[in-house]
């Protein structure tokens, strides 16, 4: 009986899983999943809890009802993963779990600790983060009874999960204060260490121009140094002084800890990984999945279920001993929610940058790039039920996992 | 491919001034860079940081990010923002000679 390890259980975890023990013959082969935690939670809803606008349900199911019957799920934490004896170690029990083939799809998440202050006497007071359940939660309670003042939203470092999560909070703040009536009461700003509101060119202009119409106010190549809780301001490296009433946070992010103890990972912990094959570079069986990975893609579960077919083709391939079919490019597909029931969506891939057009059908659509429209807004909340419904069921979702031009204008 | 002439020899860039070969880089060019982009000295401190990253870069064939500068050569963050001020990762590699870092997407 051979083994086939999967590490982490959620966005890519979970996808990986089901389609692996779809593949491969039972009788040789025996799929293992684990995870520490067993709520399985749908991250990209956590942008809403702090508006009221999704609660605690809409965003968090048991693990257990995603993974099917062909699959051993086992709820540890990891102790250290071994390539070298192709051996990993949980916590639970000492076991140890010897593998034939090993995909880490640990995922990456939030380190405040990293930046000096930040957890000092302001969190989760007027300091918050919404990139973990708890963090939304505690803030959605602030807002509710704030008054308004200056609202600073800050990224610490990059990369982050879901970049654009930043921008569609404060889109969302500005229409959520606008229709409490507060909005002349809240001044809004952008501290981030780009040099504009996104990486590329086109979007940047065009999310910076959203953000000035909303009288978002953006302070650009800022690198946040420390925070003086005491006081109320985010210093940068360079000097720079940005006073706050609320502060919200993107900290550092990084990948799981127990690939830094292994060895096995870059500086911020993420594994060095082959950006077409999606296989690690230093072991020839291993495969690397979703937010674990040292790709330049986003990180992102759209980009996660892109990523899921050739991961699938290159494995399968590389246990017939075939060459590597490679295949994966980097494509990324993500809805900005914009406020006021509209969003924008852009689509990329390594070698393109967020362009103007249609999607997912040319000159159709229904979806319109890099533009705010209420049927890109639809589609968002719908992302939720084809997330719970159909990417974590196993089901197909009829989106070709390949970037495409057509439908583009240059 | 664009060529640029600096410190009396040319060189292949990108659009944005990076170069493309680091085999093309000497001292010479580093120090004349370095002024390009405001440094008007290169002290010890300086070259410690642009040795590593050529150092880093050889050895991984990608530009560091500013996290690999601090955890790799021992300078910590302020420091990197002291010498090479708002932002280091893109002008070490700038001085350096090397591509520019693979950004956040
Ligand atoms: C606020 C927010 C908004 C977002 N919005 C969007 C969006 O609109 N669209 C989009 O596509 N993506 C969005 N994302 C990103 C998306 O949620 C992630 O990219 C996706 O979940 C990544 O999947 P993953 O499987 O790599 O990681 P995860 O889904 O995070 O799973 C990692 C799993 O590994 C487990 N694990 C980690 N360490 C260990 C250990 N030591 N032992 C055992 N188990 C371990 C964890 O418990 C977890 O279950 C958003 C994220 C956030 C935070």
């Amino acid at each position: 009986m051979k083994t086939f390890l999967i590490l982490g259980a959620g966005t890519a975890g979970t996808m990986i899983a089901r389609k692996m023990a779809g593949k491969l013959d039972s009788h040789d082969w025996k799929v293992i999943l684990v995870d520490k935690d067993e709520k399985h939670y749908y991250q990209p809803g956590f942008l809403f809890i702090p508006f009221g606008w999704y609660k605690a349900e809409d965003v968090i199911k048991t693990k257990q009802e995603f993974i099917p019957g062909n699959i051993e799920f086992i709820l540890s934490d990891i102790e250290m993963i071994e390539p070298a004896a192709n051996k990993v170690k949980l916590t639970k029990d000492n076991r140890e779990i010897a593998y034939d083939y090993l995909v880490i799809a640990t995922g990456a998440s939030i380190h405040p600790e990293e930046t000096e202050g930040l957890q000092g006497a302001g969190w989760h007071k007027n300091i918050f983060d919404f990139y973990t359940y708890e963090g939304a939660a505690a803030l959605h309670s602030f807002l509710d009874k704030w008054e308004g003042g200056r609202l600073v939203m800050n990224v610490v470092e990059n990369p982050i999960k879901c970049p654009v999560a930043p921008l569609e909070f404060l889109f969302l703040a500005d229409d959520y204060f606008t229709r409490k009536g507060i909005r002349n009461k809240v001044e809004l700003v952008y501290a981030t260490p780009l040099t504009g509101a996104f990486t590329k060119p086109k979007s940047a202009r065009a999310l910076g121009d959203i953000l000035a119409s909303k009288n978002i106010l953006m302070e650009t190549e800022f690198n946040t140094g420390e925070v003086d809780s005491g006081k109320n301001i985010l210093r940068s490296f360079d000097e720079r002084e940005i006073p706050y009433d609320l502060l919200i946070s993107i900290p550092t992010n990084k990948g799981a800890d127990v690939i830094g103890r292994s060895g096995l990972g870059d500086a911020l912990n993420f594994v060095p990984t082959d950006k077409f094959t999606l296989q690690s570079k230093d072991w020839p069986n291993i495969w690397v999945m979703g937010d674990a990975t040292n790709i330049p893609a986003s990180k992102a579960g759209a980009v996660a279920h892109f990523e899921l077919e050739f991961v699938v083709e290159n494995i399968l391939a590389h246990m017939a001993g075939k060459n590597l079919p490679g295949g994966f490019d980097g494509h990324a597909s993500c809805y900005i929610e914009s406020g006021f029931g509209k969003a924008v969506l852009i689509d990329f891939s390594y070698d393109v940058e967020p362009l103007p057009g249609k999607y997912p059908l040319p000159g159709i659509g229904p979806f319109s790039l890099l533009k705010q429209t209420t049927i890109n807004h639809w589609g968002k909340l719908f992302f939720r039920y084809m997330y719970w419904y159909m990417m974590m069921k196993g089901i197909d979702v009829p989106l070709p996992s390949a970037f495409s031009l057509a439908g583009k204008e240059q | 491919m664009a060529t640029k002439t600096i410190a009396g020899k040319t060189v292949q860039v990108n659009d944005e001034g990076f170069m493309t070969n680091p085999a093309e880089w000497t001292k010479e060019i580093a120090i004349e860079m370095a002024r390009e982009e405001g440094i008007e000295s290169l002290t010890d401190a300086h070259w410690k940081v642009i040795d590593y990253a050529r150092q880093s870069a050889a050895s991984s064939g990608a530009s560091p990010t500013l996290r690999t500068i601090t955890t790799g050569s021992g300078v910590s963050t302020k420091d990197l923002f002291a010498l090479f001020p708002k932002g280091p990762a893109k002008k070490v590699a700038k001085i350096a000679g090397l591509g520019k870092p693979e950004g956040c997407v």
